[in-house]
């Protein structure tokens, strides 16, 4: 605990109408650290996100990014602060092609270690189909676009909300094989996941989220299955 | 049959002003699913912005769109960031409701400025040239001009659409609005320039409008239904079908005007039936999914 985090999450309380969805979480990032966010359907993975991300409501204190309160910020203020959503579902904009979605992604203009270029150095599948639309890829490579979208706004920290749902396993570990790349740039990671194996392996803590609240947290190689389990099913 | 030829043609040169009436309309509910009831008032309203224009200055119409324009794209800005951002949601129903109560603001604040008398802009000679194509057969050079510049202005907003970053942002924001936002694009300002660049079109819409013929505070309903005309006839989100949808309005009524002066605007409501009821996606449709 020596580096000040990157992103503080404190008392955090998020709310869908009068849904409670977390419950005084707290958590934090170090500057470029992987941290894996696991948990059980409902368990608040998503909400956590959406909530950093600025799409949901937040006191300003509860989140603190880079010294800044920034909890309640608008999405697009949050976004041009260095914080990136690769949402769930993908959220690909369907008449937009390829490299006009990734533009989409870069047009904040901040500096940094991505562009077009490095891009499509890092998903090669993506360059040749820049002009399709972004609809006419298969799953993994729309996946694929999704994170470079993400990774064309330069951010500091990349929320990753759950990159292998709907994809066969082959395709999920292609697109995990990337992670270290982006990594390599010095960005901070947050990658909430169902697949637990994928999750531990990619990143160096865990937080374990059960019913909107913090059930386990350690680093990735200390934590036992069975501790998972139990934090996981709340048994 | 050069008689016929003069109407057919007469129909296809104001078609070129109902593209403009729909085209606005077209971008707004493309950009931001937000249907304009005030729109035909709007028309209204920068053609008298237009007539106090020309006479406080002493230029004529044409010049007076440098003024116009930017103008109404300023009013168009404030518009959506004051009031029509605050109705956009999940119900379609809120922004028809405000707009609407728009247009009757509008109707009666003209009404109490300008007062009901007809008014006209004065274009001066073009108004009355003509050229002959062949033996019978003229082109006015004021609807010639007008079909040119609506040409040139479908032909812009489909560049500024599908070249410019600001079209990708409009298209990103109409596909997904809370992605949108994640990428940095701050929805309530993408939508305000899509208003602006709407009523920009607008005013030129009204100018040639006021030129052409009488106009008063009432009649901005009536453009309102020609624009949604030629929207849907043209199929929703193209604009090169908008441009087509109001040529065929345009024909159909001078066609029905022809055949006897009574029946102009009910031969465009029936050619617009028939299209909705054999090609109900519209002419040139495009396929959004």
């Amino acid at each position: 605990m020596s580096e000040a985090p990157l992103l503080a999450v404190g008392d955090l309380d998020a709310f869908y109408g009068d849904f409670q969805a977390l419950f005084g979480l707290s958590m934090e990032v170090r500057p470029g650290e992987a941290i894996a966010v696991i948990g059980a359907n409902g368990a608040g993975k998503s909400t956590l996100l959406k909530t950093i991300a600025g799409l949901l409501p937040a006191r300003p204190e509860a989140i603190v990014f880079g010294g800044t309160p920034i909890g309640g910020m608008p999405a697009h203020a949050v976004a041009a602060r260095g914080i990136a959503l690769v949402p769930e579902g993908r959220g690909l904009f369907s008449s937009l092609s390829v490299e006009e979605n990734l533009m989409i992604g870069g047009q904040l203009n901040r500096s940094g270690p991505w562009n077009l270029q490095r891009i499509y150095q890092l998903f090669p599948g993506l360059a040749e189909r820049r002009h399709l639309p972004s609809t006419a890829l298969s799953g993994g490579q729309q996946q694929m676009v999704a994170i470079a979208r993400g990774l064309m706004s330069n951010p500091k920290l990349l929320l990753c909300d759950e990159i292998s749902l709907g994809l066969a396993p082959i395709v999920v570990r292609e697109i995990y094989a990337r992670l270290p790349a982006i990594l390599a740039e010095g960005i901070s990671l947050i990658l909430v996941e169902q697949d637990v194996v994928q999750a531990l392996k990619a990143t160096q803590r865990v937080y374990c989220l059960q019913e909107g609240r913090v059930a386990l947290t350690g680093a990735a190689k200390d934590l036992t299955h069975e501790a998972i389990a139990a934090a996981y099913f709340g048994v | 049959m050069t008689d016929w030829i003069n109407v057919i043609l007469q129909g296809i040169l104001v078609g070129g002003l109902y593209a403009m009436f729909a085209a606005g309309l077209s971008l707004i509910f493309g950009v931001m699913r937000l249907v304009n009831i005030a729109h035909g008032d709007l028309i209204v309203l920068a053609a008298y912005v237009a007539l106090v224009t020309t006479e406080t200055l002493g230029v004529g119409p044409l010049v007076s769109l440098i003024i116009v324009v930017p103008l109404m794209a300023a009013i168009g800005y404030l518009l959506q960031r004051a009031v029509l951002n605050r109705t956009l949601g999940e119900d379609l129903l809120p922004p028809l409701l405000v707009t609407f109560g728009l247009s009757v603001i509008i109707q009666n604040g003209l009404l109490t400025l300008f007062t009901a008398d007809d008014r006209k802009l004065d274009a001066g000679h073009i108004e009355v040239a003509t050229y002959r194509l062949f033996d019978g057969v003229y082109i006015g050079a004021l609807p010639l001009l007008q079909f040119v510049v609506a040409i040139a202005v479908i032909a812009a907003l489909q560049f500024i659409f599908y070249r410019t970053a600001l079209g990708r942002a409009f298209r990103a924001t109409a596909d997904n609005p809370a992605v949108a936002r994640l990428m940095g694009l701050d929805n309530r300002h993408v939508f305000a320039l899509a208003m602006a660049l709407s009523l920009a079109v607008v005013a030129i819409a009204g100018v040639f409008l006021a030129i052409r013929a009488n106009f008063d505070p009432s009649i901005g309903p009536a453009r309102l239904i020609f624009g949604f005309e030629a929207v849907i006839i043209g199929g929703l989100g193209s604009l090169w079908g908008t441009f087509a949808g109001g040529l065929v309005l345009g024909v159909a009524q001078a066609v029905g005007a022809h055949i006897n002066p009574g029946w102009q605007i009910l031969a465009g409501h029936v050619a617009f039936l028939v299209i909705l009821a054999v090609r109900p996606e519209g002419l040139f449709p495009r396929i959004r999914t």
